[in-house]
């Protein structure tokens, strides 16, 4: 797509205080005048999105991020703040809006079950003004690329839920967007077809690098894999924000390690007892070898740490810090499934 | 896995306004136009089933000693009928499946503007409408003896009265399918309940005139009620009496046609607005 000419330095995906309240349905109102019960689905959200980045929006269930892409994706009117897609807010330009966007959602149905995969592409094609000529090139390779070229003759309603979620992203990047928004693309997908998504989504935002993905998923190994940058949401606001790293360091209160050694020697335990900086000793006695963990006050004690224990004698095999996991980041940020529950109950 | 060729990644210059909307309006209307006649199914549901309720009227009518021509008004009104119920079932309801399969919100995302959409929808169904009606005609007329007698003169009148009320019937529709997305459930019943009464209404299966004026006023607002009487007054020319002669309904019907179709971008305008401030797109979020 060629795009007029967009600063580098304006985020390709911005949030500024965004807020969705929707009249919760009762029995049928028409004109929605009927006064009734609110939900708050997004309450104030602000971020920001550099291009070039797949930018992770975790949440569970009813957190609010379908919300946020519908509004992203011009399809929702937020209630307050504002959305911009390339500096551009998403209810005032519309269709330029519209133009560099795409969006997949996970079990997605769409399109026409009787038409074959090609030409259902080509239909999505043409609502972009993709030239036929283009668009059958396009198809050809993305079909290759997510390895569907077979299928590609095969009428849609005989695909597979993997197979046609892997033609559902080729339906998205037909148009060659420069924003692409997926929403739990992999929900529902077994290994394969999951991986097959995955792998393609970042060799497609490897080809160039204008390209921006945001990503919601409650899939933190997904996220994990794919992001650079995620930020959790929970109840409509955001509660944590940065790199998946930044996540995890910045649950854990002590630097934590993780060390094999040949043998052990009660000396050993006293040495690090008695030493500045260390929090925890913990060891577990195998055939062949001890498995050391290291509790310690600061990331930097473990060089002077290291250094004793040699001095001491100490064979050391293998030495690694332990991260938590993204998963334990954000159980500690929303609380665990047992939580989430008990707080829907009340 | 290779990068995409040049071939592929040729940016497309942006394509915008009547051109894309033309490019949206094709590929909307492929689906029905190719895909839909690709099974040979449809000809059993669309032109046999109507073949068989056109027969039911010409027996009546030939038990009762009626002239052959009143057969022909029967073939004539059902052919027509194929294009009403492609606009109920294929029109009017059409957004509301639309939504149920998530492409509401594709078509919505899409940079030309929805109107092209049913655009498509339209042309598709009215192409492939075409074909189950002229072989419905065909067959019907075959099947009956039945002649006409149009005149060389007539002709443009029949084309005129035949375009003008299926636009009009197609804007009709795309109103009602933007009209039908505030209610949620409700369609299918409404559908069934109009469907029989404007066939009747109408007039496909008598002339409209036997309605008596104030029904026949009412029902002339449907536009495939003045397009099937003009039709039928100038093929059966002196058949029956006129309610209105052909020049006044075509020119009745140009002006139903655009009042179609503005009502029906203003409606789509109205309902896409309501709809986005309501989160009424999407049916999925449950
Ligand atoms: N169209 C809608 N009408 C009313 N409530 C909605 C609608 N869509 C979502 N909600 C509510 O808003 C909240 C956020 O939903 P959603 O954005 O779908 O969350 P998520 O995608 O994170 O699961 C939920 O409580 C949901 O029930
Ligand atoms: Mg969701």
């Amino acid at each position: 797509m060629s795009s007029p000419p967009s600063q580098d330095n304006i985020p390709a995906i911005q949030a500024i205080n965004v807020k969705r309240v929707y009249q919760a349905r009762g029995g049928r109102s028409i004109g929605g005048t009927k006064a009734g019960k609110t939900v708050t689905a997004l309450d104030g959200v602000s971020l920001s999105v550099a291009r070039g980045e797949i930018f992770g929006l975790l949440g569970r269930n009813g957190a609010g991020k379908t919300t946020l892409i519908k509004i992203f994706t011009t399809l929702l009117a937020p209630s307050g703040g504002q959305a911009l897609i390339d500096g551009m807010d998403v209810t005032r330009e519309v269709v330029k809006v519209r133009q560099r966007i795409a969006m997949v959602s996970g079990g997605e149905q769409s399109g026409y079950g009787i038409l074959t995969v090609r030409e259902q592409l080509w239909m999505f094609a043409q609502f972009y003004g993709v030239p036929s000529k283009v668009a059958h090139a396009r198809i050809d390779e993305l079909l290759a690329a997510v390895g569907m070229s077979e299928q590609a003759n095969q009428k849609v309603y005989a695909l597979s839920t993997g197979m046609r979620q892997r033609m559902n992203l080729c339906r998205a990047l037909v148009s060659d967007p420069e924003v692409l928004f997926l929403d739990e693309p992999t929900v529902g997908l077994d290994v394969e077809a999951s991986r097959a998504v995955r792998d393609y989504v970042r060799l497609w935002m490897s080809q160039d690098l204008r390209r921006t993905v945001l990503l919601t998923t409650h899939y933190m190994f997904e996220a994990d894999e794919l992001c650079n940058h995620v930020a959790v949401i929970n109840h409509g606001q955001l509660v944590a924000e940065g790199t998946t790293a930044d996540l995890k360091r910045g649950l854990q209160e002590h630097a934590r390690f993780q060390l094999e050694m040949a043998e052990w020697a009660p000396a050993f335990t006293d040495m690090l007892r008695g030493r500045d900086g260390v929090v925890e000793a913990l060891t577990e006695q195998h055939a062949d070898r001890t498995q050391l963990r290291l509790a310690l006050l600061r990331e930097e004690f473990i060089m002077p740490t290291v250094a004793s224990l040699n001095d001491a004698g100490a064979r050391i095999l293998t030495l690694r810090r332990i991260e938590p996991t993204l998963e334990e980041a954000f159980v500690r940020l929303v609380g665990d499934e047992a939580e989430a529950e008990a707080e829907g109950g009340h | 896995m290779a990068t995409l060729s040049p071939d592929a990644r040729a940016a497309s210059p942006q394509v915008v306004g009547v051109r894309l909307g033309f490019m949206t309006m094709l590929g909307r209307a492929y689906p029905r136009l190719v895909a839909a006649n690709r099974e040979p199914d449809w000809i059993f549901y669309e032109v046999a089933l109507p073949l068989l309720q056109i027969c039911a009227f010409a027996f009546v009518y030939k038990a009762i000693g009626a002239p052959k021509q009143y057969i022909g008004l029967v073939i004539l009104g059902g052919g027509m009928m194929a294009f009403w119920a492609n606009v109920l079932w294929s029109m009017a309801g059409q957004l509301h499946w639309e939504r149920q399969s998530g492409n509401l919100e594709l078509y919505l995302m899409a940079p030309s503007s929805l109107l092209w959409i049913l655009a498509g929808m339209a042309f598709g169904g009215m192409l492939a409408t075409a074909i189950r009606t002229v072989v419905i005609l065909a067959l019907g007329s075959l099947l009956f003896g039945v002649s006409y007698a149009l005149t060389l003169s007539a002709v443009p009148l029949v084309i005129l009265a035949f375009l003008f009320s299926l636009i009009g019937l197609y804007g009709l529709g795309s109103m009602l399918a933007s009209l039908y997305l505030l209610y949620n459930r409700e369609v299918w019943a409404i559908q069934e309940v109009i469907q029989e009464p404007v066939a009747f209404l109408t007039g496909s299966y008598v002339p409209v005139r036997a309605l008596g004026p104030f029904v026949a006023g009412f029902a002339a607002l449907i536009p495939l009620t003045l397009g099937l009487d003009a039709v039928r007054q100038l093929v059966f020319p002196g058949l029956f009496r006129i309610f209105i002669p052909a020049g006044w309904e075509v020119g009745i019907l140009a002006v139903l046609a655009v009042l179609f179709c503005v009502g029906a971008a203003w409606a789509l305008t109205y309902i896409e607005r309501l709809a986005k401030v309501q989160g009424r797109l999407s049916l999925k979020w449950q």
